[in-house]
C-alpha cells in the first residue's frame, strides 16, 4: 500500500494540503507546538516530500496525536493549508492500518472510543453527566463532584429534562433514533472504525503483558488513560 | 452597485443572520456543564423577542467531539449532520440555530466540503437514505446561537434592567471575551467579524454598556483540544493553554471573561480552581477567580434573570463579585436549593476565593 496514495483518497488531505513553502507561521500560532515537541510545519513537510518511510515513521508516532484541532493554522496559513485537516488525514490512516498502537498517545484511542464512541451510539451523545465521575475529573472540583451526586434535583432546577421524555437539555434520545445512529454507523464505516481500534489495541495489549480478565481489558484502559511518559513536552 | 475602499474591506467581515424561525439543535457539552444556559437562549427568544424556535427531540449529537478526538469517521459525521438537516427539512424549517461551536464549526465544515466536492455530497445523500430512509436539504441559514443574541442585542437593552457598569463607580465593566476556535477560524465569512475581528460578544458588551478589553492573547485557544482533555494524561496540555491566556489577561484586571464556546467557558472555569490548587494562584480582585459566563448568562443577567435559575451555581469559579458590582439582586441562601427551595447540600468550594 502506497502510504502517500491512501492520504490522497481523504478530501480533508485534498483541502489541507496545497502547496506549503514552510514558512512555519502555523508553527507559531499552534497551541500544541507551544505545549509538546511538535511542529505542523514538519509534518506538512514530510507528507508533501512523499516520503513513504518517513510517512510511516509519523503514522506509528506520538507526533500525530499531539495536534489539539483548534484550527488555528487555517486562519494563518498565507497559501491556504490546514496542517490540522492534514493531522486528521494521518490519524484516519494510522487508526486504519493499526499504527496508532505503537504509541503511547496514539493508543489513547480506545479510552476515547470505549467513552465518546460508545456515547453517541448507546446514548446520542458525546457526553453524558454519568461519565464526569469525580475520581477521573478531579478539575472539576467540588461543584462538579456536587452537580455528580445531585444530578437529578441540580438539572431539575435549572430547567434540564435530565433522562425526561420529548425536548429539553439532556432528554433521553428516543430508541428509535438511537437506531438511526446506529444504522448510520454501520453504514458509513463508523462501527467499522471502533473495531479496529478495538482489535489493534487489544494485539498491543497482549503484547504489553495484559490480559483481558473477563473485564475487556479495563486495565489496560486505564493505563493508557493516565500513562504518561513524561518526554513529551518541548524542553 | 459596486462597493470600494472601507466598505468592500468590511463586506467580507458581515455576516447574514436568520431573523425568525429557526430549528434548534442542543450542544452536548452546553447541556452538561451549562443546561440553564440553552433554557435562557429559548425564553429569550420565545418570550422577550416573540421569535419561533423549535426544537425536535428526535435530533441527536453531531458526534463532534468523537469526530474531533478522531474515533468518527468523516463519512459518519457527514451523514449524522444530513440526518439533523432531514429532521429539520421534514419539520419546514430552513434557518439551522446552532448551540454548539464544535458543532457550528462542523456544520459550515460538512457544507463546504459539499460545494468543493459534489460526489460527497450525494454520496452522503445515499448513506443517508439507506441507513434511514430520510432526505434532506441543506439549510438556507447556519447561525450560531451567540449570533442571534447578538443581532437582537439592541433589542434585548430595550427591555434591560441591569447593565454592565459597575453601580459603585457608575464606570463600564471591563470584559474579556474569548471566542471559540471553530466559530470562526475555520471560515471566517461565518462568523461575524470573521476570525481577525470577531464581532459577536464585543457586539453584546458594549450595547449592554461594558468595556471590552484587549489583551496579548485574546484570540489564544482554552486549551479543550479535544484528546488533550479527554484522557487524564494528556490534560496539562488543557490547563497550560488556560494559563498563558490569564496570565496575559490578569494585569488588565477583567470583571468577567464572556465566552460563546459551550466547552471553552467550562476550562476556562475549571482551570482556574485547577491553577489556584496546584499554585495558590488566583487570578481576580481580592484574592477571587474571574467570573466566567456564557453569553446567554450575561444576556440573561441584563434582563433581571435569576442567576440561579439560569444555573450560574454550576460554576466553580464565584460568580458573585461580578452579581455584585452590576447591583443584581439575588439570594444568596438559595443557591444551592432545588425546584422547590430546599437546599441540596453545598459543596465543598474551596477554589477561587470561594467561601
Amino acid at each position: 500500500m502506497e502510504l502517500y496514495q491512501e492520504l490522497t483518497k481523504d478530501v480533508r488531505f485534498e483541502e489541507g494540503l496545497k502547496s506549503c513553502m514552510n514558512c512555519g507561521v502555523c508553527t507559531a500560532i499552534c497551541p500544541a507546538a507551544e505545549f509538546y515537541d511538535y511542529d505542523p510545519r514538519l509534518i506538512a513537510g514530510i507528507v508533501q516530500s512523499k516520503d513513504e518511510k518517513r510517512i510511516e515513521e509519523l503514522l506509528k508516532s506520538d507526533t500525530i496525536w499531539y495536534c489539539g484541532e483548534c484550527m488555528s493554522c487555517k486562519t494563518r496559513c498565507p497559501r491556504g493549508n490546514t496542517p490540522g485537516l492534514i493531522i486528521m488525514a494521518l490519524r484516519s490512516l494510522s487508526q486504519e492500518l493499526g499504527y496508532f498502537a505503537e504509541s503511547e498517545k496514539g493508543r489513547q484511542q480506545l479510552a476515547i472510543k470505549r467513552v465518546i464512541g460508545e456515547n453517541i451510539v448507546n446514548k446520542g451523545y458525546c457526553v453524558l453527566p454519568e461519565s464526569l465521575v469525580p475520581e477521573l475529573h478531579p478539575e472539576q472540583g467540588p461543584v462538579g463532584e456536587w452537580i455528580y451526586e445531585n444530578k437529578e434535583e441540580v438539572f431539575a432546577r435549572v430547567g434540564a429534562n435530565y433522562n425526561g421524555e420529548g425536548e429539553g437539555a439532556l432528554r433521553k434520545i428516543p430508541q428509535e433514533s438511537i437506531d438511526e445512529i446506529k444504522k448510520i454507523f454501520e453504514v458509513t464505516g463508523g462501527y467499522e472504525r471502533f473495531e479496529k481500534i478495538e482489535h489493534f489495541s487489544k494485539l498491543k495489549a497482549k503484547e504489553m503483558g495484559y490480559s483481558e480478565n473477563g473485564d475487556n481489558y479495563s486495565e489496560y484502559i486505564n493505563h493508557i488513560f493516565t500513562t504518561n511518559n513524561g518526554k513529551h513536552n518541548r524542553q | 452597485m459596486k462597493l470600494e475602499g472601507k466598505k468592500q474591506v468590511w463586506k467580507d467581515y458581515q455576516k447574514e443572520i436568520a431573523d425568525d424561525h429557526y430549528f434548534y439543535v442542543r450542544s452536548c457539552i452546553r447541556q452538561n456543564f451549562f443546561p440553564g444556559s440553552e433554557q435562557t437562549f429559548l425564553k429569550i427568544l420565545r418570550t422577550e423577542l416573540n421569535k419561533d424556535i423549535y426544537e425536535n427531540p428526535h435530533h441527536t449529537t453531531c458526534s463532534g467531539i468523537g469526530y474531533h478526538s478522531d474515533v468518527v469517521p468523516f463519512e459518519t459525521i457527514q451523514t449524522v449532520v444530513a440526518r439533523q438537516f432531514a429532521l429539520m427539512t421534514e419539520a419546514g424549517y430552513k434557518n439551522l440555530a446552532v448551540s454548539c461551536i464544535t458543532s457550528f464549526g462542523i456544520y459550515n465544515e460538512i457544507i463546504e466540503t459539499w460545494k468543493e466536492f459534489p460526489a460527497e455530497l450525494e454520496k452522503i445523500r445515499g448513506f443517508l437514505k439507506k441507513a434511514t430512509g430520510r432526505e434532506f436539504e441543506i439549510p438556507e441559514n447556519v447561525a450560531h446561537a451567540s449570533d442571534i443574541v447578538y443581532k437582537f442585542r439592541e433589542d434585548i437593552l430595550q427591555k434591560a434592567k441591569y447593565k454592565l457598569v459597575n453601580k459603585n463607580t457608575g464606570q463600564p465593566l471591563k470584559i474579556v471575551e474569548h471566542i471559540g476556535c471553530h466559530y470562526s477560524k475555520m471560515f471566517p465569512s461565518k462568523g461575524v467579524g470573521g476570525a481577525e475581528f470577531p464581532h459577536v460578544l464585543v457586539g453584546m458588551i458594549e450595547s449592554w454598556g461594558g468595556e471590552v478589553i484587549d489583551y496579548p492573547e485574546r484570540r489564544h485557544c482554552c486549551g479543550f483540544g479535544f484528546r488533550q482533555y479527554l484522557v487524564m494524561s494528556n490534560r496539562g496540555y488543557s490547563v497550560s493553554n488556560s494559563r498563558k491566556k490569564f496570565e496575559s489577561m490578569e494585569p488588565y484586571k477583567p470583571d468577567a471573561i464572556l465566552c460563546n464556546c459551550p466547552g471553552c467557558p467550562m476550562f476556562l472555569d475549571r482551570w482556574q480552581y485547577v491553577i489556584e490548587e496546584m499554585e495558590g494562584k488566583t487570578y481576580g480582585q481580592n484574592g477571587q477567580g474571574i467570573p466566567v459566563l456564557t453569553y446567554e448568562e450575561m444576556a440573561g443577567l441584563v434582563l433581571g434573570y435569576n442567576p440561579w435559575d439560569m444555573g450560574m451555581q454550576m460554576h466553580q469559579t464565584n460568580v458573585e463579585p461580578l452579581l455584585d458590582k452590576m447591583g443584581i439582586d439575588y439570594n444568596p441562601e438559595l443557591k444551592y436549593a432545588d425546584k422547590a427551595g430546599k437546599i441540596i447540600g453545598t459543596p465543598a468550594m474551596i477554589g477561587c476565593g470561594c467561601e
